[in-house]
């Protein structure tokens, strides 16, 4: 048992803080926000230059290898920032999906350039079906001469039009999932561009008889391996999701501070203290999750993963919507608005408690492994 | 970071678990397993007796003292193997809080009458705290204690104390000043029970058992030799015993062993076609407190391993004690409602309703548990004041 960090995973952290702290405050925040892109470029640039985007590339392809852990403490900034660039998106899913099912070439092809931040991939996998069984995918991949046609389409994929590459789950047959790589300017590809409830920038992916070479799919059957990748990625979701919580708590005690009403900061009255040291106790229950979501999403045990991850989505779900709605309820007015970063805390929140699963299907995933045991 | 324990501590607990399957008394677990207490004076003592032959009498105690010298880590292995073998808790009043006290505030002397008696099972000890006026406020304390020579006269009562009717020894704190600041007249004194001028008067609980005293003291005489440290300083000594309470404040252990517990009754009770443990609703609430413990576990160690780096123990154990303690109570809560009107039987349903009988007196009895030791309340208070700065 051992909660400590290695040196260089701290470094990892205080590295991302101090980069948000001098380069992504929330005035900045706000302007790419607004900008026509939603995302900035500039900042994915810079990103690039502290290794970041490098960060869970192994050692022998040329990145960092930080691993679960590296990639927990870099997206705890990167909750406590709101990057809306395509980190989680690139970064760690799509680089982690190539990483666990490229061939050598593909991975001396994909991964320098996602690790330079020249390239960007994101995994176009949720399809409305997806939201019960994660693997329920439609969207069907046919054998044709010389490769593969696509045909489905895919919801709500984060960061879509930012890519250069999609990365689509697609049926091959009954059974049998596969990933392959499509240019997001590919013919036959439509992106319907749209805004999500966090402000990031995502969009319907819909492929028409989209035409692809037969080296442009990742590995075999992908359906372990995905499942794989979808947990890493959660995890760091999850620890993206504790930076948030954490940060819109510690704004909700400052404003209790220096709030006053009656001639008394309203942070001495025992209803409130009550509601914070309630947010407290879920912060620090979600903290032990995100711990439990990261030490588990390498785990080769499946169902011991999966229970883990769920577990801990679902209890971090819970987690955010009480801490985000007491954050705004306490913050009154204000916590309404658009000017303060409360109400963008929260969204950010509402986002991740619909992402990836919501909490009452993680929920409903946990409980069904106790009727099964 | 890494959250499972290391190889030693996977061996000391393969250890504890081994000792636990060999040296607890078949009758004693029966007897911890139906919740039966009739028994709970020899159980404790005999189980503290086994204890302390193995050496394990005191896991949180220095070795000078003849404790274990464990980790902060092994106590917690040792505390929560035990309660989920269904042992019998170690009564806390002497191993837990007065023993720490005496090795850090009293006199050879003290130390070397009480010490080994309280490691032997030679004396029982209580606890004489709360009062009728004086609960959350406990530092209000209103039991007189005037000096008289070498002895002071007590006169007051106290209330909500555990298991004295059992007791050789109660520690307690008096009032030996009411001018200044309520916290600065208060005075730490061992009493022995047989102390002419003491009465027990068992207190009936809503579960029908007995398990806290009045007492009443009418010109009781103790020896100013019993009394630890200084004069008016017992509030200083009292805190430091506060945090010697809390290594099990969570419960995990007991938490684990209910929930295991909660599942066998949920796999045997039909419903529909299946079992209770198949049915959604049931399950989904099941599965709701599974998790929240699970998270809790890692809470606790985190707890305990910043503990072992900076010592003492910190506010964060008031996060323990409400979140454990709600674990526990929903546990038991689930237990009632999985029964149904079987529940309703608290006695006379013979072996059948045995499981009832046993949950309905736990959901009743653990009801106390956001009540004492600081009632969820106040470890909120000290939340918000200690660790939110408010």
């Amino acid at each position: 048992m051992d909660f400590s960090f290695t040196d260089e995973q701290q470094m990892l952290l205080d590295t991302t803080r101090r980069f948000i702290a001098e380069r992504y405050n929330f005035d900045f925040r706000k302007r790419v926000r607004d900008s026509h892109d939603g995302w900035s470029r500039d900042t994915w640039t810079q990103l690039a230059e502290l290794g970041l985007l490098a960060l869970t590339i192994p050692e022998e392809d040329g990145g960092i290898g930080a691993g679960p852990v590296g990639a927990m403490l870099v997206s705890n900034a990167i909750g406590e920032g709101m990057l809306l660039e395509p980190f989680l998106s690139s970064a760690i899913v799509a680089t982690q999906a190539i990483v666990e099912l490229g061939s050598p070439d593909q991975r001396g092809q994909w991964l320098p350039s996602l690790a330079s931040g020249d390239l960007i991939a994101v995994l176009a996998h949720d399809e409305r079906s997806t939201q019960l069984d994660a693997l329920d995918v439609h969207t069907s991949a046919e054998k044709v001469a010389g490769g593969w046609r696509l045909n489905g389409r895919k919801s709500a994929v984060y960061h879509a039009t930012a890519a250069h590459l999609l990365l689509v789950t697609a049926r091959i047959q009954e059974g049998e999932l596969g990933l392959f790589a499509v240019r997001s300017d590919a013919p036959g590809v439509t992106l319907v561009p749209c805004v999500t409830v966090d402000e990031q920038r995502a969009a319907t992916v819909v492929l028409e008889n989209v035409s692809i070479d037969s080296d442009a799919r990742l590995g075999g059957r992908a359906d372990e391996a995905l499942m794989a990748v979808l947990d890493y990625g959660l995890a760091a979701l999850c620890a993206e999701a504790f930076g948030a919580m954490e940060r819109i708590l510690a704004a909700t005690i400052e404003y209790s501070r220096s709030r006053v009403q009656f001639s008394t900061p309203i942070g001495s009255f025992q209803a409130l203290q009550h509601r914070m040291a309630e947010m407290l106790m879920h912060l620090e229950q979600a903290r032990s999750m995100s711990y439990l979501a990261t030490s588990h999403c390498t785990n080769s045990d499946p169902l011991e993963r999966r229970a883990a991850l769920s577990a801990a989505k679902a209890l971090m779900g819970q987690a955010a919507r009480f801490i985000g709605q007491q954050a705004v309820q306490l913050h009154g007015g204000m916590g309404m608005t658009d000017e303060l970063n409360v109400s963008h805390y929260f969204k950010r929140l509402l986002a991740f408690e619909l992402r990836s699963g919501t909490t009452d299907q993680h929920l409903e995933i946990y409980r069904n492994r106790l009727a099964a045991a | 970071m890494d959250l499972d324990f290391n190889r030693e501590e996977q061996a000391f607990r393969d250890e504890v678990r081994q000792f636990l399957a060999t040296e607890l008394p078949d009758d004693i677990r029966h007897r911890m397993q139906r919740g039966d207490h009739s028994h709970v004076r020899d159980d404790i003592q005999q189980w503290q007796k086994i204890l302390h032959a193995k050496g394990w009498g005191a896991p949180a105690w220095p070795k000078a003292f003849g404790g274990t010298g464990w980790s902060k880590t092994q106590q917690y292995i040792f505390e929560n193997e035990c309660a989920m073998a269904d042992a019998p808790a170690q009564l806390a009043f002497g191993v837990k809080m007065v023993a720490p006290v005496i090795m850090r505030f009293g006199t050879p002397e003290q130390q070397q009458a009480f010490l080994p008696r309280i490691l032997a099972a030679d004396d029982w000890w209580c606890q004489g705290y709360s009062e009728p006026g004086s609960g959350s406020d406990l530092a209000s304390l209103k039991m007189r204690a005037e000096r008289d020579g070498d002895e002071y006269v007590l006169n007051g009562q106290k209330v909500w104390n555990t298991l004295g009717q059992y007791a050789d020894w109660i520690f307690c704190l008096v009032r030996t000043d009411a001018t200044g600041k309520p916290q600065k007249g208060i005075s730490f004194l061992l009493i022995d029970m047989k102390t002419p001028g003491i009465t027990v008067r068992p207190t009936r609980l809503l579960d029908g058992s007995f398990e806290v005293n009045e007492i009443w003291f009418d010109n009781v005489r103790v020896p100013v030799a019993n009394r630890i440290g200084e004069e008016n300083q017992g509030w200083t000594y009292a805190k430091f015993l506060l945090g010697h309470e809390r290594t099990n404040i969570a419960g995990i252990g007991a938490s684990k062993r209910e929930l295991r517990r909660l599942k066998e009754m949920a796999a045997s009770q039909p419903k529909n076609g299946a079992t209770m443990l198949q049915d959604p609703a049931f399950a989904t609430r099941i599965a709701q407190v599974e998790m929240e413990l699970r998270a809790l576990e890692i809470t606790n160690m985190r707890v305990i391993f910043a503990e072992a780096k900076k010592q003492a123990p910190g506010p964060e154990a008031s996060m323990l004690k409400i979140r454990g303690t709600e674990i526990l109570q929903r546990l038991s809560e689930l237990q009632v409602d999985l029964l149904g009107a079987d529940a309703l039987v608290r006695s006379g349903a013979g072996e059948d309703g045995e499981d009832a009988e046993r949950a309905t007196s736990a959901y009743l009895n653990m009801r106390k548990l956001s009540i004492f030791g600081g009632s969820n309340e106040i470890q909120r208070n000290i939340i918000a004041h200690m660790i939110l700065g408010l």
